[in-house]
């Protein structure tokens, strides 16, 4: 057992938590066909977050650890500059928007 | 089994809540001020609001046998009028000496702009003034990182302040080592869209420990959930970690961090 383990073992980890993620794993792919089938839709319809979200999918299956922070990381403002004021930000989106978006 | 619900909104709840957490165990409340949803066209406003913290909200709590301490600040998101700010300030030595207050919080940052973090620093300044603990709130989502680096930095440049004295909420998985690396409290925000769930609050305990870590609901008026300790406990104890753990976690870590505070009076 590693520093980092968690007590239950590797069967209980899935009958514990393996119906509650592939709900949500389903959830996530009927959000991507909704996009697809937007009343709208086109090849050309692009929004950073589903970009993000892309990218964050791509992450989870590469083989390395530490998915949920890699993924957070992915998600960050990375930026070093700071604005003097919030006047007319919008709100967190989840996601980094490049200025050029 | 009692519980500290260390960071709860309680202006937000309704009598039900108090006495919903009274019967999971709750014996104290620690709830800090914060951005009501919109922004307070006076300064008469906060007055008020500092007034129902020191006064309404304990005399609400006690009703169901639980303690009521409060923080005073504010908030990041109010405080990028820095003007505005700076009245507010003026007013929280008033309220400072009432037997319930902790200290300066939730102070921090929500866009990370200058005038957000100039405010931020005076509160830091204010809360070494008088000697009082300090509960940080972090940004919301892609301006975490970002925002917490900045307010450790700024933490430090004021060189009077201890980190131990400084507990840094909302951490996930990106942040919450270097906050505990840097020597500060780390607060896991219980919120089911935007901050932690019960069970990687229990992954993150897993991967840094117990030491210098603490769970709240934050309870406010989103959607939130002010059972959210009781059930991640709940989360902790099916995963098999023992009930000194869970005591840790859910009272002693709380109950060491705000006994740092004379007002802190619960017994233990
Ligand atoms: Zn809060």
């Amino acid at each position: 057992m590693s520093d980092s383990s968690c007590p239950l073992d590797y069967s209980a980890i899935v009958e514990s938590y393996f119906l509650e993620h592939r709900a949500k794993l389903i959830d996530l792919a009927a959000f991507l066909d909704r996009l697809d089938r937007a009343h709208d839709s086109s090849a050309s319809n692009t929004d950073f977050r589903v970009d993000a979200l892309r990218q964050a999918m791509a992450l989870l299956n590469d083989g390395e650890g530490e998915r949920a922070r890699r993924v957070l990381e992915l998600f960050s403002d990375m930026s070093i500059d700071i604005p003097q004021s919030a006047e007319g930000m919008k709100g967190a989106l989840g996601a980094v928007q490049e200025p050029s978006e | 089994m009692k519980y500290i619900e260390p960071h709860g909104h309680m202006v937000s709840r309704t009598t039900a809540d108090y006495k919903s957490m009274a019967l999971a165990g709750c014996v104290a409340i620690s709830e800090p001020a914060f951005w009501a949803g919109y922004d307070r066209s006076a300064v008469q406003g906060f007055h008020d609001y500092f007034s129902q913290l020191t006064q309404y909200e304990p005399a609400r709590a006690a009703k169901f046998g639980i303690e009521h301490y409060c923080w005073l600040c504010i908030n990041p998101k109010e405080g990028d009028d820095p003007g505005f700010a700076r009245e507010v300030i003026s007013i929280i030595p008033e309220f400072i000496s009432h037997t319930n207050v902790l200290g300066i919080g939730e102070i921090g940052l929500n866009k990370n702009t200058k005038n957000e973090l100039a405010i931020f620093e005076e509160q830091v300044a204010l809360a070494v003034k008088y000697d009082q603990l300090i509960l940080v709130h972090t940004p919301h989502l892609e301006d975490k990182l970002k925002g917490t680096r900045l307010i450790m930095d700024a933490i430090e440049a004021n060189g009077n302040v201890s980190p131990g004295r400084v507990l840094i909420d909302h951490v996930e998985e990106h942040t919450v080592k270097e906050v505990m690396d840097r020597g500060y409290w780390a607060g896991m925000t219980l919120y089911p869209d935007t901050k932690c769930t019960a069970q990687r609050a229990a992954d993150i305990i897993e991967m840094y420990g117990t030491q210098q870590i603490w769970m709240n609901s934050a309870c406010d008026w989103g959607i939130s959930d002010p059972l959210a300790v009781p059930k991640a406990r709940m989360e902790l104890k099916h995963r098999g970690h023992s009930e000194d753990i869970i005591h840790k976690l859910t009272f002693d870590n709380p109950f060491t961090f705000l006994s740092q505070s004379s007002n802190f009076t619960l017994a233990e």
